[in-house]
């Protein structure tokens, strides 16, 4: 699904954002991205979409970034939902994307219903942006990009500033899609409890990548890299859980 | 304004009313002509003024729209008005006065009586259909999005300036305030780089799409003709006297 090697980018002003980032993911992976602020998270988002272009080798969903329909097929869910959602209403935002790709508007209605109703906010098609949550609003722009049927959700901070009642609820609708994932974000519980597998990017580069346990568990990784995990907080205990219950 | 004034704008009176229903070309088309037909009219064309005044009443008491709702928003005239009661009286005998004013407040009455049967997305979505050009709806649409976000953003910084004690006691402790402004537009500027790259993640390449299609009903030719019926033939006859 991802295939980078060599990925690098430098920003206008010279400095390197990505400096030689090694990533593949397989189809219905789930993965986290973490790593400190800085870290190159972010650009290399914008990368998977073909919203900026490095340099070394890149394929997404089989494709060169530059392909036209590349953005169809991977959905990017910007951290702020303010920044995602500009259209004056819920229903016309959600089916601004299947008209860009060329959907009738009847088609592109349903669709965007469709998308509404998968992340519960059915009902809330003629609301303007600014009279919902942000839990709210984050379910909105999620149903943005699932109205396109992507092939691959990337998230950017999805937890943040979400109070707990609200955390869990975007947890559980986002555990129950089965998509492939690359979730970016400083929340490591949610990490933990949403994916399989964790990379960390630091300075611009993959300096680890294994099973999300693994990687929570490793005190120093994480402690060189500015990454910490709630006091009292243990991802074993959590899998266990999960495992009880499952039984 | 402040963002708890944004909010109390919108649409008002009974929602299932026959004005809500109307396509909002319908509306737009009426209330404009309503508005243009008072402009145009000459200093005492008092029969003009009063019919479009009739108008603009029909349709807020078909809309269900309280008076008070009216009378609040219908206030932002004011100050035009304090400001042409001053300065006119100067230049102009006081029936150029009375008809100036009048006709401010018939556009401003038709303006308010839009805004309260109409959402603005509604508005937007007529205005492209009248064939306003692209750029001028899509700058409306993005600045009636975002117009609530600044707003939030000022006011929390206002809130944050009052957090640290700032009580400004004279005009020299006012820098405060344009830093805040300077803040808020940086900030703004940012918010838009980041909206674009989200536009253009979901395939954006210029062009707004519109989902909803309008479709003009008996309902709408028979507002329209009730409007042109009652303020043309006055207007017409005003002209061919003069």
């Amino acid at each position: 699904m991802i295939a980078a090697r060599g990925l690098r980018y430098r920003y206008p002003s010279g400095a390197a954002a990505l400096d030689g980032v090694d990533l593949h993911v397989a189809r219905g992976e789930r993965v986290a991205v973490l790593g400190p602020n800085g870290a190159g998270k972010t650009t290399l988002m914008l990368h998977l979409n073909g919203l900026l272009h490095g340099d070394g080798e890149l394929r997404v969903c089989g494709e060169d970034p530059r392909a036209a329909d590349l953005r169809a097929r991977v959905g990017l869910v910007f951290q702020d939902p303010d920044d995602q959602l500009f259209m004056p209403t819920v229903r016309e935002d959600v089916a601004f994307g299947p008209l860009n790709l060329g959907a009738t508007p009847e088609q592109a209605l349903a669709r965007a219903d469709a998308a509404l109703a998968a992340v519960r906010m059915g009902g809330a098609e003629e609301r303007a942006p600014h009279q919902l949550s942000l839990g709210q609003r984050r379910r909105v722009a999620i149903a943005g990009v699932l109205a396109m049927a992507p092939e691959l959700l990337v998230f950017d901070e999805p937890s943040a500033s979400l109070d707990p009642r609200t955390r869990r609820e975007l947890l559980e609708l986002l555990d129950g899609m089965a998509l492939t994932m690359l979730v970016v974000t400083h929340d490591l519980p949610f990490a933990a409890q949403l994916c399989d597998r964790a990379v960390v990017l630091s300075g611009g580069r993959v300096v680890a990548d294994g099973a999300c346990l693994e990687v929570l568990e490793d005190a120093r990784l994480l402690a060189a890299h500015d990454l910490e995990l709630p006091a009292g907080f243990d991802p074993r205990a959590l899998v266990e859980r999960a495992g009880q219950l499952a039984a | 304004m402040s963002a708890a004034a944004l909010h109390a704008v919108g649409v008002a009176g009974d929602p299932a009313s026959p004005v809500h229903r109307l396509d909002p070309r319908a509306k737009l088309l009426g209330l404009t002509g309503v508005t243009v037909v008072a402009v145009s009219a000459p200093a005492r064309a008092w029969p003009v003024f009063a019919a479009a005044a009739a108008v603009l009443a029909a349709t807020a008491v078909a809309a269900r729209i309280p008076a008070r709702v009216l009378a609040l928003r219908g206030a932002v005239v004011l100050p035009l008005l304090v400001l042409l009661v001053l300065t006119v009286p100067l230049r102009e005998d006081d029936a150029v006065v009375a008809a100036a004013a009048a006709k401010a407040l018939v556009g401003t009455t038709a303006a308010v009586l839009l805004g309260a049967t109409t959402t603005f997305p509604d508005v937007l979505h007529a205005l492209e259909r009248l064939r306003v050009p692209p750029a001028a709806t899509a700058v409306a649409a993005l600045m009636y999005r975002y117009l609530f976000v600044v707003a939030g953003e000022a006011r929390r910084m206002r809130l944050s300036l009052q957090a640290r004690g700032y009580a400004p006691r004279s005009a020299l402790q006012a820098g405060a305030i344009g830093r805040v402004a300077v803040a808020l537009f940086l900030r703004s500027h940012d918010r838009g780089e980041r909206v674009q790259l989200a536009m253009r993640a979901r395939g954006h390449s210029g062009a707004l799409p519109r989902l909803r299609t309008l479709a003009l009903g008996r309902a709408d030719a028979a507002f329209l003709c009730a409007v042109a019926a009652a303020l043309l033939p006055l207007r017409v006859a005003l002209a061919v006297a003069a």
